[in-house]
């Protein structure tokens, strides 16, 4: 992929802090935010904060990722519903592989994702953790 | 809808072609059609090329103008067609439509990808620009890895097992060894599959289509082509050609293991068609990996949900069987060149029906079906065929 700093510039607010838009009209919430609601077509949606705390869909190790994620193999990358209902793909950290369920409970901390290059800038993000019960 | 004819089709073989580039690949097959249509260069009047990644693997868009210009006929109207990896159905779709405007009377339409100039990463980083590069591909998500997640809710879903998926591809590779054409000649086992590394778990090498190049081209034409240019005795008429698109990214679905675009995309194509589907004599299906080739018989129809192994074992699939499926290889075993793949499988499903295929043979059909999708279902591609004697 072509480097690009306005590219993640422009998407901080998005990726750094889990906001999605809610539909007015019919209450169903989307990540990432977008103009249009998917379910009943209103283009009232404002901007939400999303629930940071869900559980595991589905989740699979990336064993041959894309070059620009090649120092990080394996991960884990899994489809994640949040408590508000909105499903988000995003990677799950601080857990190995084989302790990862589905339906297991998770919770959204902030993280690096990687380096565009040796000079590029860092990308940074949402990931997820297991949810340590108090 | 009137009518649209394939008289002529070619292919190269799928193979990791190091001593051919992407544009001769393109000429290659392209040359083969015309030649097998018996028509001159000149008669074409439109040509669309499928294609996904040449801007990213090769460096070289533009792919209409540079196939017009290799085959000496600059001046030809031209474009690329990119849909992902129903690029080839979706090039098709937009032939068929530019004969049916009225505007041309013979078209080219020719699929390629060119994919071992690259490394794997760098055409796993190109195959998931198929789906959403900000939240997807910007996370580490690649493109098998999406299909993994589709394979586990499966999985976990419906109670099936790993081993009655993994008869997919034993079943494509079974046939692949027949065709000439195809990347793999070698038959395989469910335990060769079980044993196969996890590229992303659940999904091991062998449930995957492999990297690999080709290009294959179709000539169509319409009734008033026919009419100047002398009728042909053994001819394929397009009985119906559909596109679909489902979300784009599959975090908006509210169930991953159904692609809805298989169904609006079939229902459409059957409407047009004035058809059954129990009239389908055989079918070429989207196998990029062994789950989804499952899935589709199940969202085509032939199965209820979680049952499309159970086809595999009652031998439904076989040459021979109820409804003959991928008996070029499919994509596990014909191969998987992306861009390429839907015009390999409306060649392969024309040259059945013409009797004349080059593997294993389906006894006299009459009507048979390409379904090409792009993304995990973000777009999906039928063409329905019917043999004109």
């Amino acid at each position: 992929m072509i480097e690009s700093i306005p590219r993640v510039w422009r998407e901080r607010k998005y990726k750094y802090r889990l906001i999605g838009s809610k539909c007015k009209r019919c209450g169903k919430i989307f990540y990432p935010p977008r103009k249009v609601c998917l379910k009943c077509g209103s283009r009232e949606l404002e901007e939400v904060f999303l629930a940071r705390r869900g559980k595991v869909l589905s989740y699979t190790v990336i064993r041959s990722p894309p070059t620009s994620f090649i120092p990080y193999k394996p991960y884990i990358v899994a489809l994640i519903q949040l408590d508000d209902g909105t499903k988000i793909f995003s990677q799950l950290t601080d857990v190995e592989p084989e302790e990862v369920k589905t339906g297991m409970k998770v919770e959204a901390v902030f993280r690096k994702y990687k380096e565009q290059s040796e000079s590029g800038i860092i990308e940074y993000g949402i990931k997820f953790i297991p949810v340590i019960e108090e | 809808m009137d009518d649209v004819y394939i008289i002529g089709t070619g292919m190269t073989k799928i193979a990791e072609h190091w001593e051919i580039s992407l544009r001769d690949l393109l000429v290659e097959a392209s040359l083969k059609a015309v030649d097998d249509a018996s028509i001159s260069l000149k008669d074409i009047e439109g040509i669309f090329v499928g294609n996904m990644s040449s801007g990213y693997l090769q460096g070289q868009e533009h792919l209409g103008s540079l196939l017009a210009t290799w085959l000496g006929i600059p001046g030809t109207a031209a474009c690329k067609v990119e849909a992902a990896c129903a690029s080839g159905g979706v090039a098709f779709h937009q032939a068929v439509l530019s004969i049916l405007s009225g505007l041309y009377d013979c078209v080219l339409v020719a699929g390629v990808e060119k994919m071992t100039d690259a490394i794997t990463s760098d055409i796993t980083t190109a195959l998931i620009m198929a789906d959403d590069q900000e939240y997807v591909a910007g996370i580490g998500a690649t493109f098998v890895g999406l299909n993994a997640l589709v394979y586990r809710t499966y999985m976990e879903k419906y109670g099936v097992k790993e081993e009655d998926i993994a008869l997919f591809p034993v079943h494509c590779h079974k046939y692949a060894q027949y065709n000439p054409y195809a990347r793999f000649r070698n038959p395989i086992s469910v335990e060769d599959v079980l044993r196969s590394p996890f590229i992303a778990d659940p999904i091991r090498l062998l449930d995957s289509s492999p990297i690999c190049d080709g290009s294959a081209a179709i000539i169509l034409c319409s009734e008033n082509f026919l009419k100047k240019n002398g009728g042909r005795d053994n001819l394929v008429k397009v009985l119906a050609s559909s596109v679909a698109t489902d979300t784009f990214s599959l975090n908006d679905r509210e169930d991953i293991t159904t692609l809805s675009a298989t169904k609006i995309a079939f229902k459409k194509a059957l409407k047009i068609a004035h058809i059954e589907m129990n009239q389908i004599d055989l079918m070429e299906i989207h196998d990029a990996f062994s789950i989804l080739g499952v899935i589709h018989l199940e969202d085509l129809g032939f199965a209820e949900k979680g049952k499309g192994t159970m086809l595999i074992k009652e031998g439904q699939l076989e040459y021979d069987g109820k409804i003959p499926t991928n008996i070029s290889g499919g994509l596990k075993g014909r191969g998987h060149p992306i861009g390429a793949t839907g015009i390999y499988q409306i060649v392969e499903v024309a040259r059945q029906l013409m009797g004349k295929f080059d593997g294993k043979q389906v006894p006299d059909p009459s009507i048979g079906l390409a379904q090409n999708v792009g993304g995990v279902g973000g777009t999906v591609s039928i063409n329905i065929l019917k043999r004109v004697r």
